[in-house]
């Protein structure tokens, strides 16, 4: 396996410090457990290769190789202004304690390496560790800002490799903190990817497009990520509406930019434009129960989607300061997120410290007012509906990093039947990303995606094959995974398809109140697709 | 000179005490941050075995927050005493690392021991005749002797695996080794004082006291078992005074790690005092240079969040 032999290769030679071969990999379960019938990930193109800055086998941020020495030195002294940034009050209270723990405290004692899914299914390949990049961070840090001994910290050569390589790397984790978790002194070493991909964007403006052109400046500059102008998704939800409604025969109607309602509902706009059924669902169900709820047609309202999550937290400020401003206007008691992970963490946990006044409006989750339905008895489900096997994924930013377990897991009580339910495993608190965390399941430029389903959702997959191992692995009998999340189910339906899992196991996906409806009396049977992908 | 090793020893104990008092207010006086907890968060008394929050209940706001210090204890003190996510992580560290760190808890507890015995003996020698000294010269001389064979072990067992293990070794920077064979060396002086001169830690007990009441007493003995005693003194002294001025010094930080970011769960509701904080960290001027934030240090933060971007 081609890797680095020790961090400071970060800044030597031309050309990716690795390479993960398909026979590096553990194999997958039944009926996947041949090495040799996976497709292997597309190499870079030679063009990629003499273009861009490259650390392995991919390329996520597409960094150009610098033309001349100002150009070098640009990136080197960009980063290094960013990194000091980082450590003043005024440019980063909103992370200064946390970056500041993790950067003074960590032992390399290495024990936080296995819990990482992305160092595990490399075959642990070296640059994948979590404390790789980390640690390439910290000897930055205390060599060239705080000009600290290196016979203390470490050493490390800067230049414009080390810089542009870095900010690759950055690039290589989901952010879905399992390593945190294990950490026995509390150092966060996700958080220091994040944080390098704060100081790439917020100081050198070097972020994948995907995640900022197309991104937040998108849902900043038109409304939604996905391009959706108000009109626009005023139209689609109506089209949802009739559909749904076809499907289910019950007539609904989505309420928009009702004034005084208990609720306002953010989606994931994905939903709207990916998963139609997922919101139509979450119609059926509101009315059904008889919930005040609305939707809001107000600049950016409509999509509770938040990438500055995953990068810059003055991204992330704005958008979540027009999700709070949107639900003031309409004067709601409270907003309620749709199944979207990030947005759950963003609007309820990390802005809960930004937002103050009369933008500080409750924020709930969909996965207790769903609880909360089921409770209410007022909408009958016929579990005998959902007589396959099912399983649950867990969101990592619901999960977690919000500690939101069980309402999901009693809804499923309630609308499938018990000997069909298998739980992942670990699960809860311990469970595994999706793959798709932290911006990957939206970015798939030049060879990405198949770097991601080999290494960031291989674990993924490989829970939900042993989820439902012992079932017949074929499209006779179909699987449901329930993937309460936009960014998990598009990371799964990715994996799915690339592995042709539906075709070969008759697995499929889907999020949570798809399976609701599916199990509602009043509605006609069959609301779950499973052609549909 | 015999005062010497007590001027060192004082040394020792002030910078140790100086270095921590200025870690804990470090840590304790940073600004607010965001929130940035991780599951389970072990206060909380009715949903922490299983990683729960109250974001599970629908209107959490509304209902009152049960914060449970026991629910920290039962976490705490285990980790604290037996490194148990250690010992769930990464096992093959754990069996190193625990002997080191349990040994360095035996070997404050015997500190702690002897500093009691000077003050009782400054109070009244009669306290320590009897069963009760007995016992307490009895557990000083346990404590002590058991606590510097686990460090020593420990310590190079921790330097054995930096060494070899390859995620380890190839991380490790001089510092970190320097460090390990600094414990094994300034405990192996100790030991083998004891075993050669003091074995009822007569000698170590006498100069503690010595600390506590003033009666700096010179050390007895032939010119080696001085000599061996002072160097005892001095190298412990050193280490005290080393551990918080390193990355040793999680023993502080570590506090911080679990109740100001991994268990701060607490939400800042309408009308909290804690608005004010975010308030003014809100009004702080930014200088991040990127093109969609140009702050040169004229914005604020509220000035760059709430800038429109110009719409199509």
């Amino acid at each position: 396996m081609k890797q680095p032999k020790n961090v400071k290769d970060i800044s030597q030679g031309d050309g990716p410090l690795s390479a993960v071969e398909i026979h590096d990999q553990i194999p997958l379960p039944p009926p996947f457990d041949k090495l040799e019938d996976e497709p292997a990930i597309r190499p870079l193109t030679q063009d990629a290769r003499d273009k861009f800055v490259v650390v392995d086998d991919t390329i996520a941020v597409g960094i150009p190789k610098p033309k001349t020495k100002e150009e070098e030195e640009k990136l080197v002294n960009g980063f290094l202004d960013g990194l000091r940034k980082c450590f003043s009050v005024a440019d980063n209270w909103t992370f200064l304690q946390p970056l500041m723990m993790s950067m003074e405290h960590c032992a390399k004692c290495q024990t936080c390496n296995e819990a990482c899914h992305i160092y595990e299914e490399s075959g642990h390949n070296e640059l994948y560790r979590p404390t790789f990049r980390s640690e390439i961070v910290r000897r930055i840090y205390h060599k060239y800002i705080k000009k600290h001994s290196t016979w203390v910290h470490g050493d490390i050569d800067l230049n414009w490799k080390t810089v542009a390589r870095l900010i690759e790397l950055a690039y290589r984790c989901n952010l879905c903190r399992r390593c945190a978790q294990t950490c026995p002194i509390g150092v966060d070493n996700a958080l220091l990817a994040r944080e390098i991909r704060k100081v790439a964007s917020q100081e050198m403006g070097i972020v994948p497009r995907e995640i900022h052109d197309d991104g937040s400046v998108l849902q900043l500059k038109v409304g939604s990520s996905t391009g959706m102008n108000d009109i626009v998704v005023k139209d689609n939800v109506e089209f949802i509406d009739e559909d749904t409604a076809e499907r289910t025969g019950i007539p609904i109607k989505t309420p928009w930019d009702v004034e005084g309602a208990d609720i306002l509902l953010l989606h994931n706009a994905g939903e709207i434009m990916a998963w139609p059924e997922n919101p139509g669902a979450f119609a059926t169900l509101f009315q059904a129960a008889g919930l005040s709820w609305t939707l809001s047609s107000d600049f950016a309202a409509y999509d509770g989607i938040n990438y500055g999550v995953w990068y810059d937290d003055v991204q992330f400020a704005r958008v979540a300061i027009k999700h709070a401003q949107a639900a003031a206007r309409l004067g709601v008691k409270r907003i309620v997120l749709g199944e979207c992970g990030h947005a759950h963490k963003a609007l309820t946990v990390i802005a809960d410290k930004v937002l103050t006044g009369g933008l500080k409006i409750p924020v709930e989750s969909a996965f207790t007012v769903l609880h909360e339905i089921v409770k209410s008895g007022k909408v009958k489900f016929d579990k005998s509906r959902n007589d396959f096997p099912v399983t649950l994924h867990d969101p990592c930013n619901v999960v977690r990093l919000m500690g939101i377990v069980t309402p999901q897991r009693e809804v499923i009580k309630a609308v499938v039947p018990e000997h069909r339910f298998r739980e992942m495993a670990p699960h809860g608190c311990e469970n595994y990303c999706c793959g798709g965390g932290s911006g990957f399941a939206i970015m798939s430029g030049r060879n990405f995606s198949d770097w991601r389903h080999h290494l960031t959702g291989r674990r993924k997959f490989r829970q939900i094959l042993e989820a439902f191992q012992g079932e017949e692995m074929d499209k006779e009998h179909p699987k449901y995974v329930c993937a309460p999340c936009s960014n998990c189910k598009g990371q799964i339906r990715d994996i799915i398809k690339y592995y042709d899992a539906w075709e070969k196991a008759g697995i499929s996906y889907g999020g949570l109140v798809e399976l609701m409806v599916n199990a509602m009396v009043d509605a006609k049977p069959g609301f779950i697709d499973w052609e549909w992908h | 000179m015999q005062w010497l090793p007590y001027v060192v020893a004082y040394a020792g104990i002030a910078v140790f005490l100086i270095a921590v008092i200025a870690r804990f207010f470090m840590w304790a006086r940073m600004p607010i941050h965001v929130r940035w907890e991780l599951y389970p968060v072990a206060h909380d008394a009715k949903r922490a075995r299983y990683g729960g929050s109250y974001f599970e209940e629908s209107k959490w706001w509304t209902k009152p927050r049960e914060v449970s210090l026991l629910g920290e204890l039962k976490v705490m003190v285990p980790e604290i005493l037996f490194l148990v996510a250690l010992k769930e992580h990464n096992p093959k560290l754990w069996i190193r690392s625990l002997p080191f760190h349990f040994g360095l808890y035996l070997v404050v507890a015997c500190t702690v021991l002897m500093l009691g015995t000077g003050v009782l003996g400054a109070l009244s020698t009669s306290l320590l005749e009897g069963g009760f000294g007995t016992l307490l010269r009895g557990l000083i001389v346990a404590t002590g002797a058991a606590g510097m064979c686990l460090a020593i072990l420990g310590a190079l067992g921790l330097l054995q695996r930096r060494l070899t293990e390859p995620g380890m070794s190839t991380f490790a920077s001089g510092a970190d080794l320097f460090n390990l064979v600094f414990f094994v060396v300034a405990f192996g002086v100790a030991l083998v004082n004891f075993l050669l001169f003091d074995r009822d830690f007569s000698q170590t007990t006498s100069f503690t006291a010595g600390l506590v009441t003033g009666d700096f007493a010179a050390f007895s003995g032939a010119g080696g078992e001085a000599f061996l005693a002072v160097l005892t003194v001095v190298l412990l002294s050193v280490l005290v005074a080393y551990i918080p001025l390193t990355h040793m010094s999680h023993f502080v930080g570590k506090y911080f790690a679990y109740h100001a970011i991994r268990w701060n769960d607490k939400p800042l509701l309408r009308g909290d005092k804690g608005e004010a904080e975010v308030n003014k960290m809100l009004g702080q001027k930014v200088s991040w240079s990127a093109p969609h934030i140009k702050g040169e240090g004229k914005k604020t933060w509220v000035d760059v969040a709430t800038e429109e971007f110009k719409k199509k």
